[in-house]
């Protein structure tokens, strides 16, 4: 134990002394009450009836801390916390610009869609093992990956999403799942362990983990550092946990597996946690390196995306068709990490965020569709647009969205990559983006024309008497994003504007390291 | 593994490794020790218990199901951090009180509250495991 | 000091990356172990290794005297260290489900989610 007298006569020598502003517990808010929240819910996991009801609330307060954190960061720009008073660098910092504001806030919403769908399709077993807990929990820590400034701090926050999503991959138990979740898990490990060795590495090199120092230290480093190897390290590792190609396969083989709302958080949220990295650190930190790999990326970004809705294309199971589809958006991401333009990255932030909001609620139809009779296999599903008119047109508008077909939200963020790669040149970028587009279409139109379109066969039909209604809650959150994807698309000025804004702050990081050591005159 | 020297020793040993764990985490924050490798002494006294005497007496012991108390440490642990609230300082800041019990001076703190949160969730969560692996041989 | 722990740490990640090649998910978990404790070794070599020198700043200095090893790296290595032991533990764990659930751990023999002779879609109605 510390002894009373501490001999520090200038306190300010290691701590920050500034007051601190109510605002300011927005910036470790959110994490420390999904914590909290999800241990809470652990304790009660016996029981299941009590727990929708504290983690639903719980997940309304959790977006309101969030959007309130973006409004707080669109007016005051980036903000910055250093925990335990310690100066930064030495302290570990989470610093929240516009990006990690805009993630959060997105983020959240989906895991509210979670929260409100997970209330019909996880049984009470399912809620036993433990699917709110492990909701708040990867939560947790995905808004710390969005809302950190430390680099091994990042690694900590992968971690623990990495654990509440193994967690919740085998909650049923089943065969597949286990079969889906040592693959998923393996690879996972082995990417985090990559990211590991480039952290040391990094450290090795810089002497800090501080986002913000080393964004500082970069440029007197470059040159006499081999930070191109430590930037292709980097890569690498995050663009296994995207699931780019050629490191991708570890997502079609588990995405299916799991309670459908698993998937569907998965699909939404674990990605792009993945593509964030990519933007923070070969964005910002490193973008001279990143500029050097650029013709790399967008040969990976094409062949992603390209790849990746072919193999949609020749999937039976529409749950392994959309994985599939999840990919292909990856590409059109690194796309924009390719271009590295401020067009190109907000292009990459915009799509990312549509790609949450989309994917998600695109498992959570064809969700809903097995719950009312039909199958997850094309080949014997059908008729579902006679069940239901208005389930087979959300759908079709979110079919419609993720081909980047006006006036959805996946357009914008497309017609702007597009307009991006062709200022500088790359032709062919941008046709595969336009390829995809296509291809896409012809994905989604076929699973709509087979499986809402096509009348039910006669064996079927019988099934489908006895099926039950429209489960209420399920189509509430399926239509609450669909909303959000309609209403980004008929009037994105506010999200390019903010995609802008994010874009400009990752390649001009001045804002970010003023937020953290207030006071330095950046580069 | 279930000898009768083992099971007769292994309660007094499991007690003794328990109080060492205890120790280990209150000295922990100036002196080698702490929450974590508390947290490890305990769990594996919990483990030498279920080899000698069986997972059930385990399970019946520690009352609360591991998982339980894994989440309440990870509950103690955030909530220390929450406390820097009330103080106006950054989260996590180690906020210290000296009270004076029967003429002693005692250092308590946050990042004690810290500590014992993380020495419950080690506890509870390589208990889980150790018991979980322990119940599968007996299959 | 440091090349010969730099040479220790590639035999650790040859020896890992080679269990990784193994069809057996036993032996691509001793990998995963195996390459942790590399990357474990490579963090703290980065940290300089010297030996009886305590990480104490004098009185009279504001900085940590050269020679020292630098603390930080160990204590990354420490919370490292506890990810990693958590890790192996719930792949053992995750490992032995699966392998009593499949009867097998051989990967090649693992395609309950991805089966072999899956029909391709319907070309038409």
């Amino acid at each position: 134990m510390a002894g009373k007298s501490v001999g520090l006569e200038d306190l300010s020598v290691a701590f920050v002394m500034e007051p601190l502003a109510a605002a300011d517990w927005l910036i470790p808010g959110p994490v420390v009450f999904c914590l909290l929240v999800g241990s809470v819910l652990l304790m009660l996991r016996k029981r299941t009836d009590l727990q929708p009801l504290i983690a639903i609330p719980a997940l309304v307060v959790l977006c309101a801390m969030t959007l309130g954190l973006l409004a707080h960061v669109v007016v005051n720009g980036t903000v910055s916390m250093t925990m335990g008073r310690w100066l930064p660098p030495f302290g570990i910092s989470f610093t929240v610009d516009a990006m990690g504001a805009f993630f959060a806030a997105t983020s959240s919403l989906v895991a509210l869609a979670a929260g409100i769908y997970g209330r019909g399709d996880v049984d009470h077993s399912g809620r036993r093992y433990g699917f709110y807990p492990f909701l708040l929990l990867i939560m947790a820590g995905v808004l710390g990956a969005f809302m950190t400034g430390d680099i091994f701090n990042l690694y900590v926050w992968f971690e623990v999403l990495l654990i509440s999503s193994f967690g919740l991959l085998v909650l049923g138990n089943e065969r597949a799942q286990l079969d889906g979740g040592v693959k998923y898990a393996f690879l996972n490990l082995i990417a985090t362990t990559l990211f590991l060795i480039a952290t040391g590495y990094l450290y090795g090199l810089f002497g800090t983990l501080n986002m913000a120092d080393i964004a500082i230290k970069a440029t007197e480093l470059r040159g006499t550092a081999p930070l191109m190897t430590l930037v292709t390290l980097f890569l690498l590792a995050f663009a296994m946990k995207a699931a780019a190609f050629p490191v991708n396969f570890w997502l079609p083989a588990s995405y299916h597996t799991p309670k459908l709302v698993v998937s569907a958080l998965f699909a939404g949220l674990l990605t792009k946690v993945g593509i964030y990295a990519l933007l923070r650190i070969l964005g910002m930190l490193f973008p001279v390196e990143r500029e050097e790999l650029s013709f790399i990326i967008a040969i990976v970004a094409a062949l992603t995306m390209v790849l990746g809705v072919m193999g949609a294309l020749a999937q039976n199971d529409i749950r392994r068709a959309m994985g599939f589809l999840v990919i292909s958006g990856i590409g059109v991401m690194m796309a924009g990490l390719a271009l590295g333009s401020p067009a190109g990255l907000s292009g990459a932030i915009f799509y990312a965020a549509h790609s949450m909001v989309v994917m998600t609620a695109l498992y959570f139809a064809i969700g809903i569709a097995a719950q009312l009779g039909g199958s997850f296999m094309l080949s014997s599903a059908g008729g579902l647009y006679a069940r239901s008119a208005v389930l087979a047109f959300l759908t079709l508008m979110l079919f419609l969205s993720v081909s980047g077909l006006p006036p959805f939200s996946g357009f914008w963020p497309k017609v702007v990559l597009v307009k991006a790669s062709l200022d500088v040149g790359a032709w062919w970028l941008a046709a595969a983006i336009l390829v995809t587009g296509l291809l896409t279409t012809i994905a989604v139109g076929r699973i709509w024309a087979l499986a809402y379109w096509r009348p039910a066969n006669a064996g079927a039909l019988e099934q489908h008497a006895a099926a039950q209604s429209l489960p209420a809650g399920a189509m509430a959150a399926l239509a609450g994003l669909v909303v959000l994807s309609v209403g980004a698309g008929l009037w994105p000025e506010p999200v390019l504007v903010l995609a802008q804004d994010a874009a400009l702050g990752l390649i001009d990081p001045s804002a970010y390291v003023l937020s953290v050591f207030p006071g330095e005159v950046p580069q | 593994m279930r000898t009768v020297i083992f099971r007769a020793i292994a309660p007094y040993l499991t007690s003794l490794m328990v109080l060492f764990s205890i120790f280990v985490l209150l000295r922990g924050h100036n002196e080698p020790g702490g929450g974590f490798i508390g947290g490890l002494i305990a769990a594996s006294a919990l483990a030498i218990y279920g080899i000698a005497c069986g997972v059930e007496p385990v399970r019946r012991a520690i009352y609360f199901h591991p998982m339980g108390i894994s989440a309440f440490g990870l509950f103690v642990g955030t909530l220390a951090g929450v406390l820097s609230v009330f103080a106006g300082v950054p989260f996590m800041t180690g906020l210290w009180v000296y009270p004076t019990l029967f003429g002693v001076e005692i250092a308590l703190s946050s990042v004690l509250v810290f500590d014992i949160g993380v020495y419950l969730v080690v506890v509870g969560a390589i208990g889980s495991i150790a018991l979980a692996l322990e119940e599968r041989d007996r299959d | 000091m440091e090349p010969l722990f730099a040479l220790l740490v590639g035999a650790l990640f040859t020896v890992a990356i080679y269990l990784f090649m193994s069809k057996h998910i036993i032996r691509v978990l001793m990998g995963a172990a195996i390459l942790s404790n590399g990357v474990n070794l490579l963090i703290f070599t980065a940290g300089r290794i010297t030996r009886e020198v305590p990480p104490i700043i004098g009185a009279d200095s504001d900085v940590l005297q050269a020679s020292a090893a630098n603390p930080l790296p160990q204590a990354l290595v420490l919370t490292a260290i506890v990810i990693a032991f958590s890790f192996f533990a719930f792949l053992l764990v995750l490992g032995y489900r699966a392998f009593q659930k499949l009867d097998t751990d051989n990967s090649d023999e693992m395609r309950v989610a991805e089966p072999v002779n899956e029909s391709a879609p319907p070309l038409g109605y």
